[in-house]
């Protein structure tokens, strides 16, 4: 009788988007996303120009290291004493001063940076790569390279990555956004199943303690009723989605139009484009950009995502609901919480440490065929591109997974609504289980 | 016709047996009445018939054919913990339970209009549960279970929770519908609603059926032929040793045994020793009956 899971799905739907608290949330958080980051963009915007930049003073002991100002750093060679210069730094006239003591080239030690606040790592970072180059290049000077075929030795380098697909067609692509590309997808399908799979849980719960579950079984399946329960939430939050990619992609082009800037995936865009900034105006580059965004999968990237965002729902929502009927009230769910949260978070963090660093190693294989992993970690290797053959290995163990979490909760289930002031462990869930 | 026949149900829990070799039948029109102390195993045959849980091993017939899940269409079910979805208005909810139920929501509408109107709850119908007095959501509830015209109705406990003015239009309903040929099981704790209302019952005591007939026969077969009576004595005559005995103000009552005496003749007896007030005949109630035989049940 599908028509009564129908049913089930229409009265979750709908008694969930007609809600106050709904239809606040799908339109104020939209609103809220973007006016943070049009505050955050107005402060960064009032923070750019030469007043950001770090004015550095440097003394230097062997009068011989000249490192270039550039959008970070603003060095000045006063010839001060370090004792003058810590005094400058103190006084707040500058950011900070670097001290290259005598060194020696072979291996450059003593050198110290001293500034009124702890340096970020990128302030370090960015200083050691500009001693490193300009070590080098006196190295290179000492051995007798003259300073005309040093310049020449500069040479900026982009790769352009190519993948060669199984049938021979190659497709321009750019891991900074296949890398974006998984991370977001990775972290909505993550959200997705914790915020929707709560709701689900919430709903048995009321249902069960509102005693109204044992009218609503002597009608329909208890299966009906769970399936129709997490399918009808899982509508709602995709009602959610949608309304908010709609509403956030609008709202972000009114604040980005208000500072002049461009939508998000335009900076990406620009990021990946071998030069950096400024390709708007590079003509010859736009076709390159077009390659970029044909090169990008967009068919199968889309079909994933949905075949995953739905597949972990689903694998997930069914336990949810199992742990929903097994308990009486919310407080008591907390106990059964750790079988589901342990595998999403392996599967969020592997996400993060393995699957996004290196999408082709062990430990990302097996996190994207995994059933309890893949919904989240698989997002992160489509990007970069998936052989079919394990694609459809995935799929079909998310499939085999769905089916199995479904069943089993479905047992857990059928007996928890109907039991009521007994406590709940592992061993009874089992027994439930078992006995169906 | 038996509208339910029950034939060795067996339903265990673990090592719990709730229901053994279990036989039941009811009949079409009629108010049937479960009887049996907590535990007793009620709720669980209640819930089997209701298909909210299987059963180990039996067989359920209803109007002759093996139960099945189509049947939900034809029974109502009303259970001892129930409730309805708070934040949900009384039509929307009330159109559910319908639908659910396997009507279609045309026809599910006209029906429910007409309730509301007669259980006076029209001008609620756009409200939400939340906002109900108990008692109208106690009405709402009883709609909810025989919206759908069930041909067999299954209340398990149904006085529980209704205040008593409630508890009268739901009684009151019940009669109704069993005139326009709703088989009734109900199973209660009050007594006195079982007299009143049920033809047949049936005492479940762990897990055996222990009595089962109509309220008539089973009142019958309890008769101890005996009679209580109220006599004004007449001062100084010896009397016999009579059961019971209670010395009021002005008079004494007690019990007597007929021994195959016919009744005028004990009464003509008793005319001897002053002045008899009452002699009638005690018969058992339910509930005398009921203790009695789940005493006897234990003893065993």
């Amino acid at each position: 009788m599908p028509n009564k899971i129908f049913l089930v799905v229409k009265r979750e739907y709908l008694a969930r988007v007609k809600k106050r608290s709904f239809i606040v949330a799908t339109i104020l958080t939209p609103l809220i996303f973007p006016s943070i980051l049009g505050v955050f963009l107005w402060i960064g915007m009032s923070d750019t120009g030469i007043d950001s930049a770090r004015f550095i003073e440097v003394v230097d002991d062997n009068q011989e290291f000249f490192l270039e100002s550039n959008e970070l750093f603003v060095f000045s060679y006063g010839s001060l004493t370090v004792a003058e210069a810590k005094e400058m730094v103190q006084k707040g006239n500058r950011y900070g001063f670097l001290h290259i003591p005598k060194l020696d080239l072979a291996a450059p030690t003593g050198i110290a940076f001293y500034a009124a606040e702890t340096p970020g790592m990128s302030v370090v970072s960015g200083l050691e790569s500009a001693l490193k180059v300009k070590i080098e290049e006196i190295k290179l000077l000492n051995s007798g390279i003259n300073r005309e075929l040093l310049n020449k030795l500069k040479t900026a380098v982009s790769i352009r990555s190519i993948r060669l697909g199984q049938t021979g067609n190659e497709a321009v692509s750019n891991t900074v956004i296949n890398y974006a590309i998984g991370f977001i997808s990775g972290i909505l399908i993550y959200t997705f199943i914790f915020v929707y799979g709560n709701q689900i849980m919430q709903g048995v719960i009321e249902e069960k303690s509102s005693r109204i579950v044992e009218i609503l079984v002597s009608s329909l399946k208890p299966f009906q009723l769970m399936m129709g329960k997490i399918i009808g939430i899982g509508a709602v939050g995709l009602t959610q989605f949608l309304i908010w990619i709609v509403l956030i992609g609008l709202v972000s082009t009114i604040i980005m139009g208000f500072f002049g800037m461009k939508m998000p995936q335009q900076e990406l865009m620009e990021q990946a484009s071998p030069e950096g900034m400024g390709w708007m105006s590079a003509q010859t580059e736009l076709p390159e950009i077009l390659q970029l965004i044909q090169g990008i999968d967009f068919f199968s990237l889309v079909l994933s995502f949905l075949i995953y965002f739905i597949g972990g729902y689903l694998l997930y929502g069914a336990f949810f609901a199992a742990i929903g009927a097994a308990v009486d009230s919310p407080s008591d769910a907390q106990q059964f919480m750790f079988p589901v949260t342990i595998p999403l978070l392996v599967g969020y963090m592997g996400l993060f440490i393995f699957v996004l660093d290196d999408p082709n190693s062990k430990v990302s294989y097996w996190l994207s065929i995994v059933p309890f992993t893949s919904p989240v970690a698989m997002m992160g290797r489509v990007s970069f591109g998936v052989p079919l053959s394990e694609l459809v290995l995935s799929v079909t163990l998310l499939v085999l997974g769905f089916l199995f979490t479904t069943w089993s909760a479905g047992k857990i289930y059928k007996i928890g609504i109907l039991v009521h002031g007994t406590k709940v462990n592992y061993k009874t869930l089992w027994k439930w289980i078992k006995e169906n | 016709m038996h509208i339910l026949s029950i034939k060795g149900l067996n339903k265990t829990y673990g090592n719990h047996v709730a229901l053994k070799n279990f036989d039941l039948e009811v009949e079409k029109g009629m108010v049937f009445g479960l009887l049996g102390p907590n535990g007793a195993g009620k709720t669980t045959l209640i819930r089997i018939v209701n298909q909210i849980i299987d059963r180990d091993s039996g067989e359920i017939l209803i109007n002759g054919e093996p139960l099945k899940m189509s049947h939900v269409r034809n029974i109502g079910y009303l259970p001892e913990e129930r409730g309805l979805y708070k934040g949900m208005r009384v039509d929307d909810q009330l159109l559910y339970f319908a639908q659910i139920k396997g009507l279609k929501a045309t026809e599910a509408k006209v029906k429910i209009h007409s309730w509301l109107e007669r259980l006076n709850l029209l001008s609620w119908k756009n409200m939400k549960v939340e906002e109900l007095s108990k008692g109208m959501a106690q009405k709402v509830q009883f709609i909810a279970t025989v919206i759908h015209e069930p041909k067999l109705l299954i209340l398990d406990e149904p006085f529980s929770g209704f205040d008593p003015v409630n508890a009268e239009i739901i009684k009151n309903e019940i009669l109704e519908l069993k005139r326009n040929g709703t088989t009734i099981m109900l199973s209660t704790h009050r007594m006195e609603s079982v007299e009143l209302l049920c033809d047949n019952i049936a005492m479940i005591n762990r897990s055996h059926k222990i009595l089962d007939g109509t309220v008539k026969a089973i009142k019958k077969a309890s008769k101890t032929n005996r009679f209580a009576v109220g006599l004004r004595l007449i001062p100084g005559l010896e009397i016999p040793t009579w059961e019971d005995l209670i010395e009021e103000e002005d008079c004494v009552t007690f019990t007597i045994a007929l021994d195959g005496q016919r009744p005028n003749d004990c009464l003509m007896e008793l005319m001897n020793y002053g002045e008899v007030l009452h002699f009638e005949e005690s018969i058992p109630s339910i509930e005398e009956i009921f203790i009695q035989k789940i005493n006897e049940s234990h003893a065993e």
